[in-house]
């Protein structure tokens, strides 16, 4: 990999950035609602107090000296301090980041394991009553709402069945200290196996309804790439040389046909990474979405802001790791 | 060698080979009734048009014959076994190691994905024991050497698209040939490549024949390479052998009106200013082909007597031809 391409990609992150900073910014600050009112609530604050509290969150300034000001301050790693949190807004995001990020990495684990399996055999039984099941499997899958299936999930396992907890990341008697801030991760480094089983088991029905939307167009991508590699001369000539059918396979074929694959498993973990709001509301997982929805409910403009700038940001990186990853997969293509 | 060297039995025997196509507008037979011989240490060109069922008759020798398309029927006898009543296990060791196949684009037929010597090693791993008495590596460096890679430990390492055609083209003969084929069937091997690189190929093919003790058979459209290279002929036409015998023979006398008018196509420099004389009309649709001389329709020559299903007539010599009056005679 070239420098050069690092650098160009960190300074296409410059635009991105102030892009997204600043249409968040106009959003929020069009968008009715006075977080000092907000805040009071129904205290009987008098006209003084309001107007102190909001010089002191810095909201008696005209927008574009707030915006320069955020942009000053954020460029110093300073987000500012959360209205509602009352704490530094980079504070709750780290708190809440990891849950998101657990939640993604179990989603994408599960669709993964399922959709290039399938896929393959789909592709390889082309035509098939296991090809055909398989389609229309992932027809209802992509078009799935996530929250309606989150929502049968809870009645189904939670409330009717009793198997599985209705919402959460783990039962309060088995907080762990925190680590990377990631309970699965956390609890298997400190060998609280008792830990990591009871927050396998809360994670599993969101991760579920994530992964299956994902596994199902997954499927269809793998699917079709693995078809069309399947008629290369490459594979007839790997086949002329004896080799064997799982060799021609996984080696010959799924390396070129996972091309796509990963091209669209990137792109959606970006996605994912952003935090998914109805899957995590459904399921009360306390994500990063979750806390920005809290935040413009209760017009948290910093919390808000550096929230979506820390989303801006992952799923630029996770591209770039996909472009990456693209590389290793394709010998072609050099960056 | 030729098939009229006495009682020599052949190492690849074909007869009565069916290999058809399902497709949209009908059954395709792309080979119909094909009987060859291949003799143990020949070089035999197969020559024919797009579509005459060269290519499909010795992917069917392999079994690689694809979905739409099947064999029908037949026999294919190699080497004292018959291929077709194999298990497909007992017809991926065959492949590879006792019968090679190559193909006409190499940036194609190799992988993109995949270094030249995973690409080497991998044939001569699936075929050698694990207790080999040389370590794959090694084969594979000498096999590289000899058809010409230089610096092949450092090619090894490297992707298909790091190589120019000609040498891809030779990668993939080192493939092929890794394990010691008994027999290459080379399709088209020269036809993606430039003229001058073709020469080249081909006289490494042969100069690895002879020191390999291989047998080759030759599929081309380019009649000129079979006059050059092959000992012997096979012309098919519209999934039929129309004509066989020695090279020499049966250029300088066709007895096929379609070998005369392959023949006749061919631009000699040579003779400069002559006129190049094209086959008039088309390779017909194989659907629902009438029991008749498949060439009538663009024959020159056809009568009443070529409206029935024409059988091989022995020409003596070793040449044989599918004609009701074979070079012209009546």
């Amino acid at each position: 990999m070239r420098l050069g391409f690092v650098v160009e990609r960190l300074l296409q992150l410059v635009p991105v950035l102030l892009g997204v900073s600043l249409v968040v910014f106009l959003m929020i600050t069009l968008t009715p609602g006075d977080p000092v009112e907000i805040m009071l609530g129904n205290e009987r604050a008098t006209p003084e107090q309001a107007e102190s509290l909001r010089r002191e969150m810095g909201l008696d300034l005209p927008p574009h000296e707030r915006f320069v000001k955020f942009v000053r301050n954020a460029l110093t790693g300073n987000f500012g301090r959360s209205f509602f949190h009352r704490r530094p807004v980079a504070e709750v995001i780290a708190e809440r980041l990891p849950a998101t990020m657990e939640l993604t990495i179990v989603s994408m684990l599960i669709a993964l394991a399922l959709s290039i399996p399938l896929g393959v055999l789909a592709a390889v039984k082309r035509g098939s009553i296991l090809d055909r099941i398989a389609t229309v499997a992932s027809l209802i899958g992509v078009s799935m709402p996530g929250f309606w299936l989150g929502i049968m999930l809870i009645l189904l396992f939670a409330v009717h069945l009793g198997w599985m907890p209705v919402s959460g990341r783990v039962d309060f008697s088995h907080e762990v200290p925190r680590i990377t801030g990631m309970i699965l991760l956390d609890s298997l480094i400190q060998g609280r196996v008792d830990t990591f089983l009871d927050a396998l088991h809360h994670i599993i029905m969101p991760a579920v309804t994530l992964g299956l939307a994902m596994a199902a167009l997954l499927m269809r991508v793998t699917r079709a790439s693995m078809i069309e590699v399947l008629q290369q001369d490459y594979i007839l000539f790997a086949e002329a040389k004896g080799l064997g059918r799982a060799r021609l396979l996984m080696r010959h074929a799924l390396k070129n046909a996972l091309i796509p694959t990963v091209t669209v498993a990137a792109l959606e973990t970006g996605y994912l990474l952003g935090g998914n709001t109805i899957v995590e509301t459904v399921f009360g997982w306390p994500g990063l979405a979750r806390v920005i929805v809290e935040g413009i409910f209760s017009r948290d403009y910093p919390l808000v802001q550096a929230g979506v700038l820390v989303i801006a940001v992952i799923y630029v990186s996770v591209n770039f790791l996909a472009d990456v990853l693209y590389t290793l997969l394709n010998p072609r293509v050099k960056l | 060698m030729t098939a009229s060297a006495a009682p020599v039995e052949p190492l690849l025997s074909i007869r009565d080979l069916e290999a058809h196509f399902q497709t949209q507008v009908g059954l395709v037979k792309a080979v119909d009734g094909v009987d060859i011989d291949i003799f143990p240490g020949e070089c035999a060109g197969v020559v024919g048009e797009s579509g005459s069922g060269k290519s499909v008759t010795f992917l069917s020798v392999l079994g690689l014959v694809r979905p739409p398309g099947w064999i029908a029927g037949g026999s294919i006898r190699f080497d004292g076994r018959e291929l077709t009543a194999l298990t497909r296990r007992e017809l991926r060791r065959v492949r590879g190691k006792e019968i090679a196949m190559t193909f006409q684009d190499a940036l194609t037929s190799l992988n993109p994905a995949l270094t030249v010597g995973s690409q080497i090693l991998e044939v001569l791993r699936e075929h050698t024991p694990a207790d080999g008495a040389r370590p794959a590596e090694a084969q594979a460096l000498e096999m590289l050497s000899l058809v010409g890679i230089p610096e092949p430990a450092i090619r090894m390492r490297q992707y298909p698209h790091e190589f120019s055609g000609g040498m891809r083209q030779r990668i993939m003969i080192a493939i092929a040939l890794a394990c010691r084929p008994k027999l290459l069937i080379a399709d088209e091997p020269t036809s993606a490549l430039d003229v001058t690189i073709q020469a080249q190929v081909l006289d490494l093919l042969m100069a690895l024949r002879h020191r390999l003790g291989m047998t080759v058979v030759l599929i081309t459209h380019d009649l000129g390479l079979v006059a050059e290279y092959c000992t012997r002929v096979i012309v098919m036409y519209a999934g039929q052998v129309v004509e066989q015998g020695p090279t020499r023979s049966v250029i300088d006398d066709p007895a096929h009106p379609y070998t005369r008018g392959l023949i006749g196509s061919i631009p000699r420099l040579s003779r400069l200013g002559e006129k190049i004389r094209p086959i008039e009309g088309q390779v017909p649709e194989l659907v629902r082909l009438a029991d008749e001389c498949r060439f009538r329709a663009r024959c020159p020559v056809a009568e009443a007597r070529c409206g029935a299903r024409i059988p091989m007539s022995d020409l003596g010599g070793g040449r044989e031809a599918r004609c009701v009056r074979p070079g012209g005679r009546r």
